[in-house]
């Protein structure tokens, strides 16, 4: 692990810094210029497009992924700060051919229109019943307002996270 | 996103030497602000320093009885840690009230003091802002200037600082320890932020070559007569258009000690030592809420679209300290404000 990077010869581009990150259970040694993001990286380097980039200033929360067990905005995460660390993406969360159970509430919840949002909205949930303390309707809203649906599907949304924790 | 240079720091001393070698560089630590304030290209470093694995993660109790908060403690640890909750529950409400669960888990202690306000303008590189370019003029004096500051104005910057954290800090009376090429040192928390006076481009008194090592709260954490009310556009995850922590403490009906500090009002977390004053040792009821409202507001400024800001500080003062003597905190997550 280098504790810096000297720039290219010209001075003109910093060098390219290698990093390891274990993406949903799977190692993977990329090289990455100081300036990419998590988001960036899962999508265009490691062809992860189940997170997506909405507003990609951490207003929206479309691209939240958990990373070493916190849920996260990737828009706003600097790759090559996370190196050696453990990503779950939304391609992470169903086991063999069984959706994650927010994955199956959120279908029998009618929580999504668009889906745009969905990928984040989900990991946001799955971090938010592991941290257990989102009790009531509106601790579930209050700690999921990172994540915008302009579809308005919020009802549902909470409606399947409410299932979801009944499950757990 | 512009390039830059990147680089880890292996501890303080290291991160003091890195930064103070590199004249375009910037400790990274959350990165939730400077991020994307480079995106915008508001911020526009040569290199960054990643300080995000320093060992500056403790919240632990000092000899004295104070509690001594690591910088590099995330805001989420910091709301929930259960020395915070029990002994200084106002910094965790505030805490709360503030941005998103995933914002907050990445935000770090000292970071949240050193983000940059959110006025329009500034984020806006077509426009002028005194801050972002001295001398370029304000944007906002003239402009859309709803969300901007009534108190401690210039004529150079009405921007407002973004925290709610930082507004318990103040009311709280934190230190902040620093540190740089000369040592270590400590400023009150009164001093950390600034005025915009005719040099709004500097935000705070932390020089550019230090950095913060952790916050210390004083032993008195006001757990039974506080409050944190957060007014904003919407229920959750917006800035404050005004924000009120009040804390007590009561003999009786009678106040001993009293905090007041605002948010969404100035350039810094605002305190009025008179106001202060005209709590202690008086009755806590309506008039003497009402009377402490008007001295800090006295001195308010409207522009074109704020003036509802200075009623609406008005009213938030007196329900917050009314919550704080009944012993009624806010809650964060209903949002009712009773």
């Amino acid at each position: 692990m280098p504790t810096s990077t000297a720039p290219d010869a010209d001075t003109s581009l910093p060098g390219k810094i290698p990093i390891t990150l274990t993406v949903n259970g799977t190692e993977a040694q990329l090289q990455l210029s100081p300036w990419v993001s998590l988001l960036d990286a899962l999508r265009d380097r490691l062809n992860l497009t189940g997170t997506k980039k909405g507003c990609d200033h951490g207003q929206c929360g479309a691209c939240t992924v958990i990373v070493d067990g916190r849920r996260v905005l990737s828009c706003l995460t600097l790759a090559v700060m996370k190196d050696g660390a453990k990503v779950t993406t939304v391609e992470g969360l169903a086991s063999g051919g069984t959706l994650h159970p927010v994955q199956q509430a959120f279908i029998d919840q009618d929580a999504f229109q668009c889906g745009y949002c969905t990928s984040g909205q989900i990991c946001s949930a799955v971090a938010l019943i592991a941290e257990g303390r989102a009790k009531s309707a509106d601790e579930i809203r209050e700690l999921m307002s990172g994540n915008i649906c302009r579809c308005g599907a919020y009802p549902n949304i909470v409606a399947a996270i409410q299932q979801a924790m009944g499950r757990a | 996103m512009i390039n830059f240079r990147y680089s880890r720091a292996g501890d303080v001393a290291d991160a003091v030497r890195q930064i103070a070698s590199e004249p375009r560089a910037k400790f990274v630590a959350g990165g939730t602000n400077l991020l994307d304030l480079m995106k915008y290209e508001v911020e526009r470093p040569g290199h960054l320093i990643d300080i995000s694995r320093l060992p500056l993660t403790g919240i632990e109790e000092t000899a004295s009885g104070r509690v001594r908060i690591g910088a590099l403690v995330p805001n989420s640890d910091l709301a929930y840690h259960p020395l915070i909750e029990e002994r200084y529950p106002m910094l965790s409400s505030a805490i709360r009230a503030g941005a998103s669960q995933q914002l907050r888990n990445m935000a770090s202690t000292g970071g949240n003091l050193l983000q940059r306000t959110r006025c329009s303008y500034f984020y806006d590189v077509a426009t002028p802002c005194n801050k972002r370019e001295p001398g370029s003029g304000c944007s906002a004096i003239d402009g859309h200037n709803r969300m901007h500051a009534i108190l401690g104005t210039s004529e150079a910057c009405i921007a407002t600082h973004p925290s709610d954290m930082c507004v318990a800090l103040a009311a709280l009376e934190a230190n902040v320890n620093v540190a740089g090429p000369a040592g270590e040192r400590v400023i009150a928390f009164a001093d950390f932020h600034r005025l915009p006076g005719d040099t709004p481009q500097r935000d705070t008194n932390l020089e550019p070559n230090e950095i913060i090592t952790a916050i210390e709260l004083p032993a008195r954490g006001f757990a039974q007569n506080y409050t944190y009310i957060k007014i904003r556009d919407r229920l959750s995850y917006a800035f404050a258009l005004v924000s009120v922590a009040a804390a007590l403490e009561l003999e009786g009906k009678n106040i001993k000690e009293a905090r007041l500090a605002l948010g969404g009002i100035a350039h810094k977390p605002w305190r009025d030592e008179n106001a202060e004053a005209a709590l202690r040792g008086q009755n806590a009821t309506r008039d003497t809420f009402k009377r402490a409202a008007d001295i800090l507001l006295s001195g308010a400024k409207a522009y074109a679209h704020n003036a509802f800001k200075i009623e609406l500080a008005r009213r938030a003062i007196v329900r917050a300290l009314t919550q704080a003597a009944q012993g009624t905190p806010q809650s964060q997550s209903n949002k009712k404000v009773l």
